[in-house]
């Protein structure tokens, strides 16, 4: 029989000295790493946070298979993509400072929630140095918090909202993709091109981070042409019915309907403003005109023929002409059989930037990966010459203003460029009221 | 005025799904005594069955065409459906056009078979378990349903246009004596009313007016006398399920063009269901659909600006006051009939 001697005092001795054994790796590891999760082995892993459910599925979907794609690249698979456009030649597909680049890859269901959990394990158990991808604002503004606290660099994926890198920018984000207010600059003269400047706009918004920085930007843009605003109604994110919203906007005077949704949002309000038989009015002696600031390939494939003709504007598209997109729509077409959405195109140039900078900082230590980011000027990535702005780690470049392509070619063939709007017509001051209110703050490198 | 009439024709379509969904709910209860959580799945299956006929139309052939090039600059690869070959190109547009009307030639027999399948396979086995119990796996089989479907569809919604005839509105309001714009309503949405209503008419006539509607509405209101009576009641009701499964599943398929499908649009309508089936009063086919319409109409007045200026918010949440306001005065709902759910 044995005997058990447990006694209280006992427990506690036993439980303390347990406790400090267990605690002194994580002490031992804390002080031997210089930053959070500094890579030791000869492979280094990236975390991509994709919507793999919700609204914005379709691109989520696009982002996971660029993101495969810059990872091959990287690795001296495929045919190297945009690196032999690239303008920087510190990559030389053998990984990134010898090591073999590795990825996981977690669903953020468009929830800010549900992307820092998966983010949050991704740093936690998987080791990732890097987290990249996504395709709400409120989901990149949540990772780049995440990211800012943990130490470790956020790559944006596709964030449209000014406040990404306006009121709640962090040093240890950077966002490629444009930004609302660069959406509304560029498009403002083509719509006064199209539609006059005696129009009266009525909003249907996404209610969240996104939603309303595009609405501000419309509004402050197009009333500077002479537009009116009639009204702004807030929808809620989840929502997929928007009949009740869009039944009152021809009774509202309106003669434009300015759908400031994005993804399976904007195919649902645009499909149904159609149903409504909005486009065949005529308002105030005026035909009825919808726009779209914000339009993906991806949204244009979703709404079918309701797309044609309807303006929006793009951070990229792969029509166009240059050498950095050329090579990437062949890498990306030859393995995917689709050309790639401009959701994939700012992934994969995110990554390849990552990359890059920290084979030029010669560390993955995030305060070097900073530095070189900073104010970095690069071209060959297929938006022109572009700039990361050191003020805000906003990337300053061209944007397109396309539309809904009335006579497709074939089944891709959804938008085409109206006009690409150099970047000096829509660049702004760091300290633009649209975006104050935020501080980079310090660089942090954990651990 | 004409704001009040535009709202309640928009409550009018949203109601009728919601009535159709909780008709289901209501005839599976009633007559098995099951807590169904997987009848939005249901709803989502229809849906998919009008997208999978959509799919089978469009199979085609891959011809190269070396006169044009594809993004890659590759000779451009067309695909040509095979109805086009076989019936030629006006009739296979045609096909193609009216593709959701006609999936529900594949709609009912497929749901027929998915509800008898569920009742056999699964449901059968909880009948004298809790209603917890019950919740529970029919959650769980709604989720795996979900996510099959979402494997072998994907992610993302699925345009589903209704036929080029019934696209575009009709003016109600230049008819009533109003302005032009006043009060426009699409074709698509007002078909759906007018199939829903038809649907629910010949549920309650099947049940009010044949030898087999009686049995099983006797069976609902005692199953042990109806049984004691000789009259194989399992049966009728297995066929009950089955034909839940149907209005679900229809209502689903004839819902595609109002919104593009996907996987998660039943658990979109489901929890709306429930609220409308315990509002309508568990067990009440009546309260079910008069709670349905009530209810997409008030979450369509909820939506107006000037009611939001007041109250924001309220469209999100106007469906759970009522419930609480309806089950705070008549605990059993608009219509319940005493002793159902209750100890």
């Amino acid at each position: 029989m044995i005997k058990s001697e447990l006694t209280r005092r006992g427990l506690l001795k036993t439980g303390a000295v347990a406790g400090a054994g267990l605690a002194l790796p994580t002490i031992f590891t804390a002080r031997a790493n210089a930053f959070t999760n500094e890579p030791k082995a000869d492979t280094v892993t990236f975390g991509f946070t994709v919507p793999q459910t919700g609204p914005y599925a379709d691109e989520g979907a696009d982002e996971l298979k660029a993101f495969t794609l810059a990872v091959k690249h990287l690795n001296g698979e495929g045919d190297g993509g945009m690196l032999s456009s690239f303008s920087s030649k510190a990559l030389n597909g053998a990984g990134i400072l010898g090591k073999k680049v590795a990825f996981v890859s977690g669903d953020t269901q468009t929830k800010p929630d549900a992307a820092r959990a998966a983010a949050k394990s991704m740093i936690e158990k998987d080791g990732a140095i890097m987290i990249s991808g996504c395709s709400s604002s409120a989901v990149a503004i949540a990772l780049q918090a995440l990211c800012q606290e943990a130490g470790l660099i956020n790559m944006v994926g596709l964030s449209h909202s000014n406040d990404t890198t306006g009121k709640d920018k962090k040093r240890n984000g950077f966002r490629h993709f444009f930004n609302a207010y660069m959406s509304a600059a560029a498009l403002a003269p083509v719509l006064k091109t199209m539609y006059g400047s005696d129009r009266a706009a009525y909003h249907l918004t996404a209610d969240y981070s996104w939603g309303w920085t595009q609405q501000a930007s419309m509004q402050a843009a197009t009333e500077a042409l002479g537009w009116k605003t009639v009204a702004n109604v807030l929808t809620p994110l989840a929502a997929t019915d928007f009949s009740s919203y869009i039944a009152p906007v021809l009774s509202s005077g309106a003669d434009v309907l300015v759908l400031n949704h994005y993804g399976a949002n904007m195919v649902n309000s645009l499909t149904q403003a159609v149903q409504f038989g909005l486009r065949d009015k005529m308002v105030n002696g005026k035909q009825f005109e919808i726009v779209v600031p914000l339009i993906s390939e991806l949204m244009a494939k979703g709404a079918g023929a309701n797309i044609k003709g309807i303006p929006g504007s793009s951070n990229w598209n792969w029509k166009l002409t240059d050498a950095g997109t050329k090579a990437f729509v062949q890498s990306y077409g030859k393995e995917y059989g689709a050309p790639p959405s401009q959701a994939a195109q700012t992934c994969y140039a995110q990554v390849l930037l990552y990359a890059d900078a920290v084979a030029r900082a010669k560390s993955f230590n995030p305060c070097a990966v900073v530095e070189a980011l900073e104010g970095y000027k690069f071209d060959g990535l297929g938006n022109g010459p572009t700039e990361y702005r050191a003020a805000d780690h906003q990337c300053i470049k061209d944007c397109l203003v396309v539309k809904g392509k009335e006579t497709p070619d074939n089944q891709f063939d959804t938008l085409e460029i109206v006009q690409v709007t150099p970047a000096s017509e829509v660049t702004y001051a760091p300290d633009n009221k649209m975006f104050a209110g935020g501080d980079l703050g310090q660089c942090n490198p954990g651990a | 005025m004409d704001a009040l009439i535009l709202q309640t024709l928009n409550g009018l379509d949203k109601g009728s799904a919601y009535a159709l969904i909780a008709l289901g709910l209501t005839i599976i209860f009633g007559t098995l005594g099951v807590v169904n959580f997987a009848h939005g799945t249901l709803f989502m299956l229809g849906a998919f069955c009008a997208v999978t006929l959509q799919r089978i139309i469009g199979i085609s052939e891959t011809i190269i065409d070396p006169t044009k090039k594809d993004f890659l600059g590759n000779p451009l690869k067309v695909e040509v459906p095979y109805l086009q070959a076989w019936f030629g190109h006006d009739t296979a547009a045609a096909i193609t056009n009216w593709s959701v009307p006609l999936s529900l030639l594949l709609t009912v027999p497929v749901m027929v078979g998915i509800g008898v399948v569920m009742e056999r396979g699964l449901i059968k086995h909880f009948y004298k378990r809790s209603h917890a119990d019950q919740i529970l796996v029919t959650f769980g089989l709604a989720i795996v349903l979900q996510e099959v479907i979402k494997h072998f569809f994907g992610a993302n919604p699925i345009p589903t246009p209704a036929p080029a005839e019934f696209a575009g509105s009709i003016d109600f309001g230049t008819m009533l004596g109003f302005p032009p714009n006043a009060i426009v309503y699409p074709y698509w949405r007002m078909i759906y009313f007018l199939f829903s209503l038809f649907v629910i008419g010949g549920v309650f006539a099947f049940l009010q007016f044949t030898t087999f509607g009686m049995v099983v509405r006797a069976g609902m209101a005692d199953r042990e006398t109806v049984g004691l009576l000789g009259i194989n009641i399992d049966r009728r009701f297995t066929f009950m399920f089955g034909l839940a499964a149907v209005v679900a599943g229809t209502a689903g398929a004839m819902y595609t063009p109002i919104n593009s499908p996907n996987f998660h649009m039943g658990m979109d309508f489901l929890v709306l269901s429930f609220v409308v089936v315990v509002v309508g009063g568990m067990g009440s086919l009546p309260g079910a659909v008069l709670s349905g319409f009530l209810l997409g109409i008030l979450e369509s007045y909820a939506s107006m600006n000037w009611i939001k200026d007041i109250i924001p918010g309220i469209d999100q949440i106007i469906i759970y006051v009522i419930a609480i306001v309806v089950l705070l005065t008549r605990p059993r709902g608009l219509m319940g009939r005493k002793g159902v759910m209750e100890d």
